[in-house]
């Protein structure tokens, strides 16, 4: 009896099915990890639409004129791919999927506070994805007003807005639940002896962006509303026709939606501060400096969403005070690079697949940085808003942020995650391409919005035919390096070599329990004595 | 076990509170009526406001809760006033 009950209390998570079969067997679990790994599998099946999508738009854009398709469904493919990218992949990506299985093992807990509640989030998720998605399909065509749904073209549009607008609110409950989930369990569950500032830091940075969701998310969902309002009820909040305010709508939207870029990037800058350390062998540059640059972004980053609305028509003194408060915000974020940079400096560095796709988001990381300096500066925007130089931008922090994050992250905790390693060579080659093609992709973006290419248009000029056509082979590359390294994952996850406990050598508690972890993770709640990334 | 105490509200209370708001609710209808031109956002958002403070103190059990929670509270009614002070930089100037 006891021998099973040992034997039991080895299982991994993954054997570990509760007595429930097939799909069930993941619906129906309440487990952090399991829970995790439902939000990986959905959001890389969205983002493969996504990706489609993207795709869609660079082949349209190889040639100027008609090349695929026309203008209405080009408007339609770039809403379709931005509504799908930022509400159902980045938003949630790394804190639901990496926040879910590493939160509760990185601070000495068995679960998230509350794992019913948890796997309900997920539902929610589900219901606002299918919803998005089903306005590709049903009634009058896909949405066109772009993923901003900007007032008062969103609620005149005759295209299927209410089901992407609806979805999106839905979607809004997911996010504030997990937040929620994730800030009582860091208040509540940390291990005995884990102080806030023994806290590694991919839990700290997921402790402010849960706050974002929580207080942030509710203004987006309000707005979204009453786009439904305008829409169902013609009120007029918007409507400049009857007295309403259509800039409103812009602060409404940006108050949420600019917070919500921190909600992507901070839970990737701390699996990036996992990442380097361990590659580098080195204790943390600056723990402190790092956990009040992460707090400060959250903090600062609530109130600098006019940078959106530039040539809004916004009053002189709201330009002044946003462009300042942009300038601000930049600071903590460099603060975040320089530890990075100081934490690498002197190490004793293996440039394994994780860190490779660190040290590249770092790169990518800053061209998107210092590109925001530049649309933060008043004047210049002006010349610059909307157009290509602004998606070149954007991409490069939210997917050059964020995605080169989340593929770091899943390249570090998948022997973890999985109890198995991938081929490295494989990983290797996947990311070189995928690098490459990123910056090809992007790249361009900048020289053709300097040279006044607008965005969101499926034609354009001929003088803009060459950098286009650079920028869409550099899509078929990235796409290449998508495939390779979903390949590599995908066929180690059932059958590469059996990972070690801490292959790659860290230092936090998940590298201290099996690959993969026990059903809740630790036999004994561990007593923490000493600060986190301390290497001898 | 730590033995929490909790704070018992009398009936007499909660309904003095849900008149109050229902006063309040009348009021901020009957104000329409009143020219008041910009400050009629003002005070309607006034009257809310107040309405919002009774909520929050007794039906939600702030003003017996631990001093943190009101601290909390506190601070997160700043950032809304904050939002709404810059978004006024806009309105206001434009």
């Amino acid at each position: 009896m006891s021998e099973n009950k040992q034997h039991d209390a080895q299982k991994s998570y993954l054997e570990e099915t509760g007595g429930r079969k097939g799909i069930f067997k993941w619906i129906l679990s309440t487990d952090h990890k399991r829970i995790g790994l439902l939000y990986l599998y959905s959001i890389m099946s969205w983002f493969f639409i996504g990706v489609t999508l993207g795709v869609l738009m660079k082949l349209e854009l190889i040639a100027p004129g008609i090349t695929i398709m026309g203008a209405q469904s080009y408007n339609a493919t770039f809403t379709v791919h931005g509504v799908i990218m930022i509400f159902l992949i980045v938003i949630p990506g790394l804190p639901a999927v990496f926040g879910n299985f590493m939160l509760p093992i990185q601070i000495g807990a068995k679960d998230v506070a509350f794992p019913k509640l948890n796997l309900l989030s997920w539902y929610i998720y589900i219901a606002g994805s299918i919803l998005v998605v089903s306005s590709l399909f049903a009634g009058g065509g896909p949405p066109d007003t772009g993923w901003t749904f900007y007032a008062p073209y969103s609620f005149k549009t005759g295209t299927n807005m209410l089901p992407a607008v609806l979805g999106a609110f839905v979607l809004g409950f997911s996010s504030i639940l997990t937040g929620l989930n994730f800030l009582v369990t860091i208040h509540r569950l940390r291990a005995p002896g884990m102080t806030w500032l023994k806290m590694p830091v991919f839990p700290w940075t997921l402790y402010g962006t849960a706050w974002i969701q929580l207080l942030a998310t509710p203004i987006v969902g309000i707005t979204l509303l009453m786009v439904i309002g305008e829409r169902i009820f013609n009120i007029g909040f918007f409507d400049p026709a009857k007295g309403g305010d259509p800039i409103l709508y812009q602060h409404l939207f940006w108050i949420y939606s600019h917070p919500a870029v921190y909600i992507m990037i901070l839970p990737a800058m701390g699996a990036i501060s996992e990442i380097i350390p361990t590659f580098a062998r080195k204790t943390i540059f600056g723990y402190r400096a790092i956990i009040v640059s992460t707090l400060a972004i959250a903090f600062v980053g609530y109130f600098v969403w006019g940078h959106h609305m530039f040539t809004s028509g916004m009053s002189g003194t709201a330009l002044f005070t946003f462009s300042i408060l942009t300038f601000i915000v930049a600071i903590p974020s460099a603060i975040k690079v320089f530890n990075w940079v100081s934490t690498m400096h002197q190490g004793s560095i293996s440039a394994d697949v994780p860190f490779l796709w660190a040290a590249s988001f770092i790169f990518v990381f800053m061209i998107g940085g210092l590109t925001g300096l530049i649309l933060g500066a008043l004047a210049v925007n002006v010349h610059v808003h909307d157009t290509a130089f602004v998606v070149g931008h954007f991409h490069f922090i939210v997917f050059g942020g964020t995605g080169f994050a989340f593929f770091g992250a899943l390249h570090y905790w998948f022997p973890k995650i999985y109890g198995r390693m991938y081929d490295r060579a494989w990983a290797k080659t996947g990311w070189i391409i995928f690098f490459i093609g990123f910056i090809t992709l992007y790249g361009p973006m900048f020289y053709l919005g300097i040279r006044g290419m607008p965005r969101r248009y499926f034609d354009y000029l001929p003088d803009y035919h060459g950098p286009n056509i650079i920028s869409s082979l550099g899509a078929l590359v990235m796409v290449t390096g998508f495939v390779i390294i979903v390949i590599n994952l995908f066929k180690s996850a059932r059958s590469g070599e059996k990972a070690e406990m801490n292959p790659w050598g860290g230092t936090n508690l998940e590298w201290r329990i099996p690959s993969p972890p026990p059903l809740e993770n630790f036999d004994e709640i561990p007593t923490i004595d000493k600060a986190t990334y301390k290497y001898d | 076990m730590a033995e929490e105490k909790h704070h018992i509200t009398s009936y007499k209370t909660y309904l003095l509170v849900l008149v109050a708001l229902i006063i309040f609710t009348l009021l901020s209808v009957t104000i329409t009526q009143i020219e008041l031109s910009r400050w009629a956002t003002v005070a309607a958002l006034l009257i809310a406001g107040i309405k919002s403070t009774f909520v929050l103190l007794v039906f939600m059990h702030l003003k017996f809760d631990l001093r943190i929670f009101r601290v909390m509270v506190g601070l997160i009614i700043s950032l809304l006033v904050v939002v709404i002070f810059i978004t006024m930089l806009d309105f206001l100037f434009r």
